[in-house]
């Protein structure tokens, strides 16, 4: 099956609304490459289950293919034309089949030595797409806030290292009542500025109290789902012939109903199952879980405001104690925790960073429950410190 | 698609690189007082004690490690055995590229044949090409007992020998996989399988063995370790990558052998994407590299006339490359990941020296080759003519 022989009939297994969808730009996805359209594809598919940037993004995409002629559209697609696929990959199922088709394509590209050059032609198409349909620039200035090291009276190392360079340093915020505070600041923002899935708060252990006009997601509620789906790796590991990558097809497969969030917000729940699905180490260490939930919602939903709280994972326990008597207990590492949240903190703001509107963001991120803070955005100086004591409400004031 | 939010730094690969480079020279420079290498092409290699047999040691500092954590000025707390005791006394190369597919199993068999091997990373398969202990061997005429793979997974089984038609069977390495003997030392006891989950980038998923791998029952024959003896030092140690050490100490000191490959894997760890862990595994085979040269310069058979290389199989994703998420995988192939180092010491190297100029991963095989004295003739790499 080559693209130029799509026809409407052949995405009848389709959701509704991304049949909708792909059935009205089939002429211009006739013209594609193979080596670019099931990754097209793989978007749209899900789309009745994406969130609205991304399905903004989809429409755009697909409105800019549907406007440029077949001689633009050669040269915006001739890297891509030149990858050289195989007919294994010409006869998967790639129209029902998409996201399986572009992780193998991924192998081959490798195996080919032809990565490279789809890298070359991905971030040129990138750029031409950014250029001709530029993405929309948010309603109000993002705020990204990360609370670290719960559980640890006092670092072994300074704090925020990654940052500083980018911000103001505070050291003698007031701690008290401080996570109350920045997830009241948060209700009001979605309060004011209400946007599906446009403001979250992310939590690594179980979810503090909150305006339920928050999209929330949290590693102590995802409990349940987290031991049905070690369950299940373990179960699809021991059949006859199971290797990691027919293991990660099969979890690609895994809906919300299997591991128990059949209820509910559909699209958040497939959010959530992709999280620990998809996400390495999400289902054993919370920091990890918490990162990857930050990096997945600014890529995926691009909120105005996420805020997340990071919480002690267990501790991965050395050979030695392994090999003794009694090991069953779960113990935490609050200490190593903080170091991986501190990094965990620096990849949210630069993903952050990485949406539209970037020059306007701010980003702030405490060392919760004590007096350490650091503040970035367009009024906070960068590379300085202050000594002010302030509670966290008063920072964000300055900030937004 | 994800690609317009996402962009990569706008740095071509080649300046990356040689950014990296350039960056990994400023830095030992000022740290070690090493010199440039083109400003030094004279007299102060280290002699070869003979009439010895020239052995060498190879470590791949596994799996993986990134400039910030470990050479740029930041990173340097973690590699403080590097710093202090080995690069003073190496020769250090600041490019070294792996240009092949950054999966560990294949990219290690990639640095043992020479050759950029295309099998499948997770699948119990022989390298295709001939590796150096093939070459080692045949050219040589040595027996098994000469050369020796120490490989922390199951995965790594077939590293010892290819499948080439001209080499292959029974011409290639012995392989110990000291966790694959842990399992079977504690096998009926408790559930190990968290310790001796096989590796990172697959934590659920371990390959079958069919490899020429010792088994338990070898253990004392060939180590002169008893299982109780290896069971109760096993549960002294803190990782697998410590336990290869043990292995490979044992092994150096009861066999000897002239080829040594020591693949470490602790530093992998970094897929479950807690950062500190990763430092953590960092800190460990920075360590671990200084016991192992002590053990050089400790044992008669190897003290004088060995020359040891330390390099990893690759680095990690960029923080900056929006296809993937930092120091947690290798999976965008870009400049941070492909661009690693080399250091080498010991006997016929020069002492504090620097190159920045490119090799490449590839060329590790055929220098072991001129150093040893075998042909890599299927290699497609070439001799690093700075080491000889």
């Amino acid at each position: 099956m080559l693209p130029s022989d799509l026809k409407p009939e052949l995405f009848k297994n389709y959701p509704p609304e991304a049949r909708e969808v792909v059935t009205r730009h089939i002429p211009a996805l006739q013209g594609l490459p193979l080596s670019i359209l099931p990754s097209l594809l793989r978007e749209v598919i899900d789309y009745d289950f994406k969130f609205p940037a991304e399905r903004k993004a989809v429409d755009r995409e697909l409105a800019n293919l549907k406007a440029i002629s077949s001689d633009e559209s050669a040269v915006w697609f001739a890297g891509f034309a030149k990858i050289k696929l195989n007919s294994a990959l010409e006869d998967l199922d790639w129209i029902n089949s998409p996201a399986l088709f572009v992780e193998q394509l991924s192998a081959y590209l490798w195996t080919t030595h032809q990565l490279d050059a789809f890298r070359v032609a991905a971030v040129d198409y990138a750029a031409r797409l950014e250029k001709a349909a530029p993405p929309v620039k948010p309603v109000i200035p993002r705020l990204g806030i990360a609370v670290i090291g719960q559980g640890v009276a006092t670092p072994e190392e300074p704090l925020f290292r990654k940052l500083r360079a980018h911000g103001a340093y505070f050291n003698r915020i007031k701690p008290e009542n401080g996570l109350r505070l920045l997830l009241s600041a948060v209700a009001v923002r979605a309060t004011a500025h209400p946007e599906p899935y446009g403001h979250w708060y992310i939590d690594g252990g179980k979810a503090a109290e909150h305006d339920p006009v928050l999209t929330t997601v949290s590693y102590g509620d995802l409990e349940p789902a987290r031991t049905a789906l070690l369950r299940k790796m373990r179960e699809e590991i021991d059949r006859p012939g199971m290797g990691p990558e027919a293991l990660r097809t099969i979890l690609a497969k895994l809906r919300p109903a299997d591991l128990g969030l059949g209820t509910g917000d559909e699209v958040l729940n497939r959010f959530q199952i992709r999280l620990l699905t998809e996400g390495s180490g999400t289902q054993i260490f919370s920091t990890t879980f918490a990162q990857w939930a930050g990096r997945e919602t600014l890529r995926r939903a691009q909120p105005l405001t996420l805020l997340v709280r990071f919480a002690p994972r267990q501790r991965q326990k050395p050979m030695n104690e392994l090999l003794s008597a009694n090991n069953d207990q779960i113990e935490f590492d609050p200490m190593g925790s903080l170091v991986d949240a501190d990094m965990g903190a620096y990849y949210n703001w630069l993903n952050q960073q990485r949406l539209p509107g970037a020059e306007q963001s701010s980003f702030l991120v405490w060392f919760e429950d004590h007096g350490e803070a650091l503040a970035i955005g367009p009024s906070m100086p960068r590379g300085t410190e202050s000594a002010s004591t302030a509670d966290l409400a008063q920072v964000l004031s300055w900030m937004t | 698609m994800a690609y317009g939010n996402f962009l990569p730094a706008k740095m071509t690969p080649r300046e990356a690189a040689w950014q990296l480079a350039c960056n990994r020279r400023d830095f030992l420079r000022a740290a070690t007082g090493a010199v440039l290498g083109s400003a030094l092409m004279g007299p102060f290699a280290r002699a070869v004690t003979l009439p010895k047999r020239r052995k060498a040691v190879v470590i791949t500092f596994g799996g993986g490690a990134r400039d910030q954590e470990t050479f740029a000025a930041e990173g340097q707390e973690n590699i403080p055995h590097l710093m202090r005791e080995l690069i003073p006394q190496s020769t250090f190369f600041t490019q070294v590229v792996n240009r092949g597919i950054l999966g560990h199993y294949v990219a290690t068999a990639s640095l043992a044949t020479g050759v950029y091997e295309t099998i499948n990373n997770f699948a119990s398969l022989p390298p295709e090409h001939p590796t150096a202990f093939e070459y080692f061997r045949k050219d040589l005429k040595r027996p098994s007992s000469d050369a020796w793979v120490v490989a922390p997974s199951n995965g790594f089984n077939r590293i010892g020998e290819s499948s080439h038609r001209s080499y292959g069977s029974g011409l290639g390495a012995r392989v110990l996989l000291p966790k694959h003997l842990l399992t079977a030392a504690t096998s009926g006891g408790r559930d190990y399988q968290h310790l001796l989950r096989d590796n990172y980038e697959t934590p659920f998923y371990a390959p079958e063995l069919g490899g020429s791998e010792v088994e338990l029952n070898q253990l004392e024959e060939i180590l002169k370790l008893s299982v109780d003896e290896f069971k109760a030092h096993a549960r002294t140690l803190s990782s697998p990558d410590e336990l290869s050490v043990y292995i490979a100490r044992q092994l150096m000191r009861q066999v000897a052998p002239s080829l040594l490959w020591i693949t470490m894997h602790d530093i992998d760890i970094a897929h479950a994407g807690a950062y500190s862990l990763y430092i953590d595994g960092i800190r460990r085979t920075d360590r671990l590299c200084a016991e192992i040269w002590k053990a050089i310069e400790s044992e008669p058979e190897y003290a004088g006339n060995t020359t040891m290389f330390i390099l990893p199989d690759f680095g990690r994703d960029s923080d900056d490359d929006s296809g993937g998420n930092g120091f947690q995988h290798h999976r965008t192939g870009d400049t941070l990941s492909r661009t690693t180092w080399m250091m080498a010491m010991g006997a016929g190297v020069r002492e504090g020296v620097v190159f920045d100029r490119a090799v490449d991963s590839t060329d590790l095989v055929p220098t072991l080759g001129s150093m040893l004295g075998f042909s890599a003739s299927l290699a497609q790499g070439k001799p690093i003519h700075e080491l000889l």
